[in-house]
């Protein structure tokens, strides 16, 4: 990213900061994590400790980052090398992001940047310009992203809740600022488990691994009874409302199923755990030393805040994460896709001089998309 | 701390402490060489360690955890008591393990028997009990079910391989799984071994005791022939292969599948500089950051830990597995091509 693009965002993003302390608050047990922060096109900053809101202001204001983490994971001594943290224990994370999702509209809009000769085209396997296959890939995500995202983050809570008996208060859910949601489960019995545990966890929210024994499918001598009902618990129940539609259609259905065969039955549930299996990003849960994006911070993939989501269902990150300011700005623009932001469309612009509010070029900027001059 | 019946002693020896009980019972380990009737009690230790190296269980005299006479019990305990001291005079690991081995499934039957005992509330309490002494692991019984919370489900389950161990092949409801008292007892099999070799690991050795030398030769030449030999085909795996073809067509290989791939070559003795060139045709390749990366899952720069490469069930999660009837259960993509002869 050229010098004066740098100083643009960082401009915007100290303001952001400055005016909204209120926003940007340490978690709880603050002593006890590990912060860290990016600054642009530079490493990662971490092994940090903070006390309070006040050292954590002071930290933004002097640093300017563009990215600001904080570890899941609550150790002894945050700021000393990884093995000698002394972890302790790490809150649940989920990441479920839009690019996961294997949605249609992705592909209408998805940009492809040439790292070898910057040409900006439509998604594309190879420039258009110069035939490099190194290309970067920027999305500026949809509505149809976003509402399937919040479908996703629905069945993860309803699993979480039924199943694993947690409580909705402790569940909660944030815009991660780019494309998708973060959710945090706190107070759980899951609080001291280490990471292969928590990948067995995210193989029974993804329905991975199933055996057709499981949905009463045998291998010898299979029979009607063992195949699960709709008022059954669990994956057997969610199963049985997927694959049989309603309670009049089940006994077909099962025939079917019986004549087809063990094979095929495993066939179908494969099919089935991609439409009924939740998707999140197995390597987030996994990973139980990671430093996750700080709630109330700018993802600087957008210049959109991370935040929490009080009304899931209503939630429009597009007007309610831009937070930067509406002051003017010229920018030059090479953005073949239109998006829209605080209830504003812009684009598409091709390779053109334009004068936009700073929150609409910090997003451009942020996707590689635009540049100051 | 539990407190044991005699025929539960006899059920579940390892819970005794070997030095009280013999002074309880009077008897010096000296007096076991040279009275006749005391060695018949070493002739069954040593049967007991013989059967469980040829992999099978040891058969008690117990009739349904119950002695028919007093002094049956006294020997189940004593035989116990004694393997463990023929195994620490040999000197020889493999016997500790195989030994342990054994015994936890011989102590597994009789906790899964006490389980599913619906007519004696006491037993299911003293074989719930013993779980969670020695496991903490809390089980609760409800209605024909173990029930217990899913985390501490998961930590067991974990060290499985088969697929119906997977938290997804279970019933669970409301943070709890269901489990039969066999699936529950099997659930603790590995820790209830290690608990046991644990025992015999840390119980002392004594000086060799006279009446007891022809034993342990034995039993040396016995562990003698569970040496195994490797040969490596020096194939790699497919999730390997996969990840090498991506690479050289120039796409995209995620963060988790070049940790694999780089972590499998530190593994099996390539050098960092051998490996970066792998990494060239990376969309987004940089050579500074390769390097640092690499030298960093080496231990040669940071905190100097040596990343591992990841088991074949974290691949899989990660949907970096593709394998093949070669990698014949494997557990980790280090394993592949190895066999034993």
């Amino acid at each position: 990213m050229e010098e004066s693009d740098i100083k643009f965002l960082e401009e915007s993003f100290k303001k952001y900061y400055f005016d909204h302390f209120d926003l940007i608050r340490v978690p709880e047990r603050t002593s006890e994590r590990e912060f860290g922060y990016q600054k642009f096109n530079s490493g990662m900053t971490r092994h940090i400790s903070i006390k309070d809101d006040k050292e954590l202001h002071l930290l933004l204001m002097q640093n300017i980052p563009s990215d600001v983490y904080c570890s899941n994971a609550y150790y002894s001594f945050p700021n000393l090398p990884m093995n000698e943290k002394d972890w302790k224990e790490a809150d649940l994370i989920f990441d479920i992001d839009a690019k996961d999702l294997n949605l249609s509209c992705r592909q209408d809009h998805t940009i492809s940047i040439c790292n070898d000769c910057n040409e900006v085209s439509k998604n594309s396997d190879q420039c258009i310009k110069c035939n490099s296959i190194k290309l970067e890939k920027k999305s500026l995500p949809c509505k149809n992203c976003i509402d399937f995202s919040k479908i996703e983050v629905s069945k993860l809570s309803e699993i979480l809740i039924d199943d694993f008996a947690i409580t909705s208060e402790d569940i909660h859910v944030y815009f991660s600022g780019n494309e998708g949601f973060h959710v945090y489960v706190y107070n759980s019995q899951f609080q001291q488990i280490g990471s292969r545990e928590r990948s067995e966890l995210v193989d029974y929210l993804m329905l991975h691994g199933i055996m057709p024994e499981t949905f009463g499918m045998k291998k010898f001598k299979p029979n009607r009874s063992s195949f699960p009902d709709f008022n059954e618990k669990g994956w057997r129940g969610r199963f049985s409302k997927q694959m049989f539609g309603s309670k009049s259609k089940r006994s077909k259905i099962i025939s079917e199923l019986l004549v087809n065969g063990y094979t095929s039955f495993q066939k179908d549930l494969d099919n089935i755990s991609e439409k009924i299996g939740v998707k999140v990003d197995p390597n987030v849960t996994m990973d139980i030393h990671r430093i996750f994006r700080l709630p109330g911070s700018i993802n600087s993939k957008s210049g959109l805040t991370k935040i929490l989501c009080r009304d899931l269902k209503k939630f429009d990150p597009y007007s309610e994460a831009s937070f930067l300011n509406d002051d003017s700005i010229e920018i030059f623009a090479n953005c073949p896709i239109e998006f829209k932001l605080k209830n504003k469309k812009f684009g598409p612009y091709t390779n053109e001089k334009i004068t936009v509010p700073t929150y609409a070029a910090v997003y451009m900027i942020c996707k590689k998309l635009a540049t100051i001059d | 701390m539990l407190i044991l019946g005699q025929d539960e002693k006899a059920k579940y020896p390892f819970l005794t402490d070997a030095g009280e009980y013999l002074k309880d019972k009077g008897f010096p380990l000296v007096q076991f060489g040279t009275d006749p009737v005391l060695k018949l009690s070493v002739e069954k230790a040593f049967h007991r360690i013989q059967v469980a190296t040829e992999g099978q269980i040891y058969k008690s005299d117990l009739i349904d955890g119950q002695a028919s006479k007093p002094f049956i019990l006294e020997r189940e305990v004593f035989s116990f008591l004694l393997a463990v001291v023929l195994i620490k005079l040999t000197g020889m690991s493999t016997l500790t393990k195989r030994f342990a081995l054994a015994e936890a499934r011989r102590a597994e039957k009789h906790l899964e028997k006490d389980l599913g005992n619906a007519s004696d509330k006491s037993k299911i309490d003293l074989a719930i009990r013993i779980i969670d002494d020695l496991f903490s692991v809390q089980v609760e019984k409800l209605d024909d079910y173990f029930v217990i919370p899913v985390s501490d489900y998961l930590k067991h389950s974990i060290n499985f391989h088969e697929r119906e161990w997977k938290l997804i092949n279970r019933h669970v409801e409301h943070g709890k799984v269901f489990l039969t008292p066999h699936e529950t007892v099997r659930l603790i099999r590995t820790e209830l071994g290690t608990y046991i070799n644990s025992k015999i690991v840390n119980a002392k050795t004594p000086t060799m005791i006279s009446g007891f030398e022809d034993y342990v030769n034995k039993l040396v030449l016995l562990s003698k022939k569970f040496t195994t030999f490797t040969v490596t085909t020096g194939e790699y795996p497919p999730c390997i292969k996969h990840a090498i073809e991506i690479l050289e067509k120039g796409e995209n290989l995620p963060h988790s599948g070049r940790f694999m791939l780089a972590t499998f070559l530190l593994s099996k003795g390539q050098s960092v500089e051998q490996i970066t060139p792998l990494f060239k045709n990376a969309p987004d390749y940089n050579e500074r950051v390769t390097l640092y990366q690499l030298n960093h899952l080496a231990g040669t720069s940071g905190s100097g830990t040596q990343y591992s490469c990841p088991s074949c069930t974290k691949l899989k999660t990660q949907s970096l597995c593709f394998a093949i009837p070669e990698c014949d259960n494997i557990i980790s993509p280090l394993q592949f091509g190895k066999k034993r002869k």
